[in-house]
């Protein structure tokens, strides 16, 4: 099923007589559910961008490749960087922008300004029940009534069907430049991050990968130039300095989780203090790539090791199985959250055929 | 404005409900005394007024459950308050309501400069919490005009925001996790110090609820490093229009100021008088406040002065020193009360999107002649967020009612344009009434649906954010 307009998007939804699979590009689904293929591709197109208002209000189902161009077109972008992670879960097909919402997906960028749920301004979704609702809108600051906006992003889409999205976009800066510092065991190339991070030097990305920790800068010229200068100073270390299309290289290699597609193993997605993160992939003896400052860990690590993952994390963050078998995918919940959270699930999607399942 | 009838079995109950209490509260944290009841009868819409069946000042998340858990078994409606400070009615209590207040809940619980965050207990005021880490240069980044006063328990229920917010966003953007009780006293854990929460974003709901899904007893806040120095420069020009594209093509060009403030004529003259800032008699003035090393702020405002200069301004500017930046924020900063100085005002709230910002002061400058009561804007114009301020005399009869319509036909614009009616002050009782101007049926219905979970007996800060028809049935249970 391919809705074209929201109108036959509510047809579909009163129609189902089972449990539907909602789908945008299909290119980062990591829960298992089951039912009828709901394709958003059909609603596609954008409905309005004010590059001087930073506002793009976009169809969900609108290929995120599109989005991307018409922001560039304007030197403009997502500011929160969404990973292509077709590669690393090898998938085929175009990643749609409600996709990305419905996952919250967010890119290394996160750490400077936040992640997709933070640039989102408002939805529009179909429910379970068929209702169309509307939430948030297209301004930047907006609280009248509850903030279902936050509530959609990251809900897999098992609350409601986007049918519409609109972002809060960033211009593209002048110059970007990446330090990279080599030669320091995890514990001390975590440590720079941090450092970094706690600077008053406006970090855009800061990540560990292939025994290398990498430090984000990017603004107008002068400012990185400058910020370069400092970080280099403050660090202390053994210190390259990359710029222009070399820097997002290697930011698209972090972001996507290069170094991990193809590899044969489960991949965990772990969100932790950073402080912890060294010691917890320690205790699994995988192989790490670390983002967010370590906020953000991606660990490979053997087949079936979910009890042993989870335990590691346990009081101090969470972990989700990206990549492998065996479940459950997200991580489990105190009874008190998964009360609300089933009890939201209930009166949103009454009859239990929005990705049934998907969430555990 | 309407509010529901108090429950007269409640009000006849009030010696067994405060006995009850008591019970679960040290007495010093309970207070019945219609006298001592008066100071939790209104907050800053004071307007508004209406004494509490009582109020209780808990110290702990667990005196915090228990009362909860007694409200929730006598059946008994109950308000929370942070300082108090709601411009929307957000903390009115109503006379069958219990009025749980945390400003005794002040505390630092933890600091974590490695990781970047704090651990508060809720009462504690917005700015002591950057003050706990200023030593160590770090901040809180929310700033909202009260922060001195108002507590992170009310900037979470109503996710404040502030003048900075164009760079380091509102409440929501910079909260990592909350102790949460519910109606019923269950206490609930939601996000944490990790970078995000796992599950459904409920503490992305919750931010923003305006007190009506749970009680926020403690939250882990984001902190951040300092920026090296900061500078404002004014600008001021002939038209509001100009102004307006101004600031389009600030934003355009990919500067990120962390400020951009826009004051109108009225209330230029209205701040000139009252804190004599020095500033220009002109149609239009904007507060550019740019961060960094000093090498970075004359980089940003080098290209600042060129883009204001296209637009032909009378006025460019800079702070040369610390005294210089003060005088250029003291009228800005000074605007409310300046206000406040001519006579008594209302201050709207509403959000649009900046292209809109001639077409919208244009229609505010007709609408004041028509109902003949003078409108002062003063706002942020980086996102949109306007602040008109309509003067009134509370002493004269109707001029209440005349206000309150006048501000009602400016937001029902600011819906019009692509807006909504409250960008950080939140919706309470003052708005409460429009809100079906912004929303259909099936909108405010889901929203609604996510109290029945949280508060299924919608005992929570009762007759706030829907219209009092709209949730009828529900409020009766």
């Amino acid at each position: 099923m391919r809705p074209e307009t929201e109108a036959e998007l509510v047809d579909v939804i009163l129609g189902a007589a089972g449990p539907l699979l909602v789908r945008g590009g299909g290119t980062r689904t990591i829960g298992r559910a089951l039912g009828e293929v709901l394709e958003t591709g059909g609603l596609s197109g954008v409905e309005l961008y004010e590059p001087g208002a930073l506002t793009l209000v976009v169809r969900a189902g609108t290929p995120l490749a599109e989005v991307e161009a018409v922001l560039a077109g304007d030197r403009q972008r997502l500011a929160f960087e969404p990973p292509d992670l077709r590669g690393l879960l090898g998938r085929e097909g175009a990643s749609t922008i409600g996709g990305v919402v419905a996952a919250n997906a967010s890119g290394p960028r996160r750490v400077q300004v936040g992640a997709c749920r933070d640039a989102l301004l408002g939805v529009r979704f179909v429910d379970g029940a068929g209702n169309v609702v509307k939430n948030g809108g297209r301004v930047m600051k907006n609280v009248t009534g509850y903030d279902l906006v936050k509530l959609m992003a990251g809900s897999q889409g098992t609350l409601g069907v986007l049918s519409e999205v609109s972002f809060k976009v960033q211009a593209l800066p002048e110059a970007e430049a990446t330090l990279v510092v080599e030669g320091l065991d995890d514990v001390a190339g975590l440590a720079v991050l941090r450092k970094a991070l706690g600077s008053p030097f406006d970090i855009s990305g800061a990540a560990r990968e292939g025994g290398r920790s990498l430090i984000r800068v990017e603004g107008m010229a002068g400012s990185v130039t400058y910020r370069v200068g400092q970080l280099r100073a403050l660090l202390a270390a053994d210190v390259t300095v990359v710029e222009g299309a070399e820097s997002a290289d290697l930011w698209r290699r972090v972001r996507d989780v290069e170094a991990f597609a193809g590899r044969k193993g489960d991949v965990w997605r772990l969100a932790v203090v950073p402080t912890a993160a060294a010691d917890v992939v320690a205790a699994e003896a995988g192989e790490a790539v670390w983002d967010w400052g370590g906020g953000l860990v991606w660990l490979l690590v053997a087949e079936g090791r979910a009890e042993a993952v989870r335990d590691a994390v346990a009081g101090r963050g969470h972990a989700t199985l990206i990549r492998g078998e065996g479940t459950p995918v997200f991580p489990p919940e105190a009874a008190e959250v998964a009360a609300l959270a089933g009890g939201l699930r209930d009166r949103f999607d009454p009859r239990n055929i929005l990705n049934r399942g998907m969430m555990g | 404005m309407e509010m529901p009838l108090p429950d007269a079995a409640i009000l006849s109950a009030k010696a067994r409900i405060v006995a009850r209490l008591r019970d679960v509260l040290p007495d010093d944290a309970v207070i019945d005394d219609l006298a001592e009841l008066r100071a939790y009868e209104c907050d800053a819409l004071t307007a508004y007024r209406c004494p509490p069946l009582a109020a209780v000042l808990p110290r702990t998340t667990e005196e915090v459950s228990a009362v909860l858990r007694s409200c929730w078994e006598e059946g008994v409606p109950v308000v929370p308050r942070g300082s108090g400070t709601s411009l929307a009615g957000g903390a009115l209590p109503t006379a069958d309501s219990v009025i749980l207040g945390v400003a005794r809940m002040n505390a630092v619980l933890e600091t974590d400069y490695d990781n970047r965050f704090i651990r508060v207990q809720s009462g504690r005021t917005n700015l002591s919490v950057s003050g706990a880490v200023e030593a160590e240069g770090f901040f809180y980044a929310p700033d909202p005009s009260s922060q001195l006063a108002c507590a992170i328990a009310g900037n979470i229920a109503m996710n404040s925001g502030g003048a900075h917010c164009l760079k380091y966003g509102v409440t929501t953007n910079n909260l990592l996790g909350v102790t949460l009780v519910k109606m019923d006293g269950t206490v609930v854990t939601l996000g944490g110090p990790w970078a995000e929460p796992s599950g459904l974003d409920l503490l992305g709901v919750v931010c923003g609820s305006e007190g009506q899904l749970g009680v926020v007893t403690e939250a882990w806040l984001r902190i951040l490093p300092k920026p090296e120095g900061a500078r404002p420069v004014l600008v001021g020009f002939n038209s509001n229009e100009v102004a307006g594209a101004c600031v389009a093509d600030i934003i355009r060009a990919g500067l990120l100021p962390v400020a951009i403030e826009f004051m109108d004529r009225p209330c230029i003259r209205a701040t000139e008088a009252f804190a004599k800032a020095g500033y220009p008699d002109c149609e239009a003035l904007l507060i550019i406040e740019v961060e960094g090393s000093e090498a970075e702020i004359s980089e940003q405002l080098t290209r600042i002065r060129q883009i204001a200069m296209a637009h032909d301004p009378v006025e460019f500017r800079e702070a040369a020193d610390e005294d210089q930046a003060k005088r250029i924020w003291l009228g800005r900063k000074s605007a409310f009360g300046a206000m406040g100085q001519i006579n008594d005002y209302m201050c709207l709230d509403g959000t649009i999107p900046v292209s809109s910002l001639p077409h919208v002061l244009k229609r505010i400058g007709e609408m004041s002649a028509e109902f003949g009561l003078d409108v002062g804007n003063v706002f942020h114009a980086g996102d949109g967020n306007m602040h008109p301020l309509i003067l009134f005399n509370a002493n004269k009869p109707g001029d209440l009612e005349k206000c309150e319509a006048f501000g009602a036909e400016i937001l029902k614009l600011c819906v019009e344009v692509g807006g909504c009616l409250t960008g950080e002050h939140g919706v309470g009782i003052e708005k409460r009434d429009l809100m079906a101007v912004q929303f259909a049926a099936a909108d405010m219905e889901a929203q609604m649906r996510v109290k029945d979970v949280f508060d299924p007996k919608w005992l929570l800060n009762p007759a706030k954010v829907f219209p009092l028809a709209t949730s009828a049935a529900r409020r009766a249970g």
